[in-house]
């Protein structure tokens, strides 16, 4: 794979006789619909920016998010614990890119190895979101429910709210779907489908998908928690 | 593109690790900026920059995940441009929805008379505590 993509010759890809795009078709198609989800994300975060540029005041997330599990009540720590769920997709993205790279070497060992390490961060990330869902819902955050003040001690609307818990919420159900994907590609590797057919191109578009769940994360790390 | 090739034979084992290295000081560099945000006034130029500046710290951190972890890099110039091209339209579609919402708050604050009132009210902050049971109920119904 990785030879025939850097032909040393000059090659005419638009001459006919051959893919110009020189990828696999599920590569291929699992691209197109990566950009569909970008333009999916782009969307709602847009949105998120629009209605927070036209409300003059908004809550100050380091005052929204400033717990971590069994901390007590008046903890003021911000940016600590989603700065962990952070570190965790970025590694697990790691263990993703290992995976891909044991499955372009038909290492098949080192391949179930990086899935389940993989499968664990993304199952890591999820519990921490629980965790944070569960936390704001107990303070009184939910759709249509937003207990917290604006940074200058206004009435906050309920778009607050409203967008974290949908944002989060539909990056959290991919994350869960990634997890579910990479379980279903572990299971095909255990069961040798991937070496019978002797490639595991399988595993890059599973793992294609995994790093945009990464990426759509320093997306929304970025406009929730830090700006 | 240029360094496709020798990139693809050698340099794979270094380039995980090397990105990953960058990833995690740039999400460092993010961080370290949060914590001093903190301490900004809202809405002055200092904290603005701030902002922007994270906003790129944000950019190079998507290209670092796209081009080398997805390894969007190292595909051939036609398929780059397949992917990056009608990305683009992004471009326009910032511009365009956040100057609007910006000219909505101006627009809202000038003639809107009962926004205006509203938005000057001070609420006293609440016992986080009483207001959490007293809602409860209220939500299971």
């Amino acid at each position: 794979m990785s030879t025939l993509t850097t032909a040393t010759v000059p090659t005419k890809w638009w001459s006919g006789g051959k893919s110009p795009f020189n990828v696999e078709y599920g590569k291929l198609m699992m691209w197109y619909f990566l950009m569909s989800d970008a333009f999916t994300f782009g969307a709602f975060l847009i949105a998120y920016g629009t209605v927070r540029f036209s409300t003059n005041g908004w809550p100050d997330p380091n005052h929204v998010f400033k717990s971590y599990p069994f901390a007590s009540e008046s903890t003021f720590a911000p940016l600590v614990f989603v700065s962990i769920m952070t570190f965790i997709l970025i590694i697990s993205s790691v263990t993703m890119v290992l995976a891909v790279k044991a499955g372009q070497e038909m290492n098949k060992r080192k391949v179930v190895v990086n899935l389940i390490l993989t499968i664990i961060g993304g199952l890591a990330f999820l519990s921490c979101q629980a965790w944070e869902w569960n936390h704001l819902h107990h303070e009184g955050a939910w759709w249509g429910h937003n207990p917290f003040l604006n940074a200058d001690g206004t009435q906050s609307t309920t778009n607050f709210t409203n967008f974290f818990f949908t944002i989060t919420g539909f990056h959290g159900f991919h994350v869960f779907s990634g997890v579910i994907i990479n379980i279903i590609m572990l299971i095909m590797t255990l069961n040798g489908v991937f070496e019978k057919r002797g490639h595991y191109l399988m595993i890059e578009k599973a793992g294609l998908y995994w790093h945009f769940v990464d990426l759509v994360w320093v997306f929304v790390f970025t406009c929730f928690y830090l700006i | 593109m240029e360094h496709s090739a020798h990139a693809e034979h050698h340099g794979s084992k270094n380039e995980v690790r090397n990105v990953t290295i960058v990833l995690t000081v740039l999400t460092i560099i993010e961080l370290a900026l949060g914590f001093m945000m903190m301490k900004m006034v809202d809405g002055s130029a200092g904290k603005l920059s701030t902002k922007a500046f994270i906003i790129i710290l944000m950019i190079a951190k998507a290209y670092y995940i796209v081009g080398y972890f997805m390894h969007l890099k190292h595909e051939l110039r036609n398929m780059i441009m397949t992917i990056v091209v009608p990305l683009l339209l992004f471009v326009w579609f910032i511009i365009a929805f956040l100057y609007d919402g910006n000219s909505f708050k101006h627009l809202r604050n000038t003639y809107d008379p009962y926004k205006n009132a509203q938005k000057s009210v001070i609420v006293e902050k609440k016992e986080e505590g009483g207001e959490h049971k007293t809602e409860e109920p209220a939500e299971k119904h």
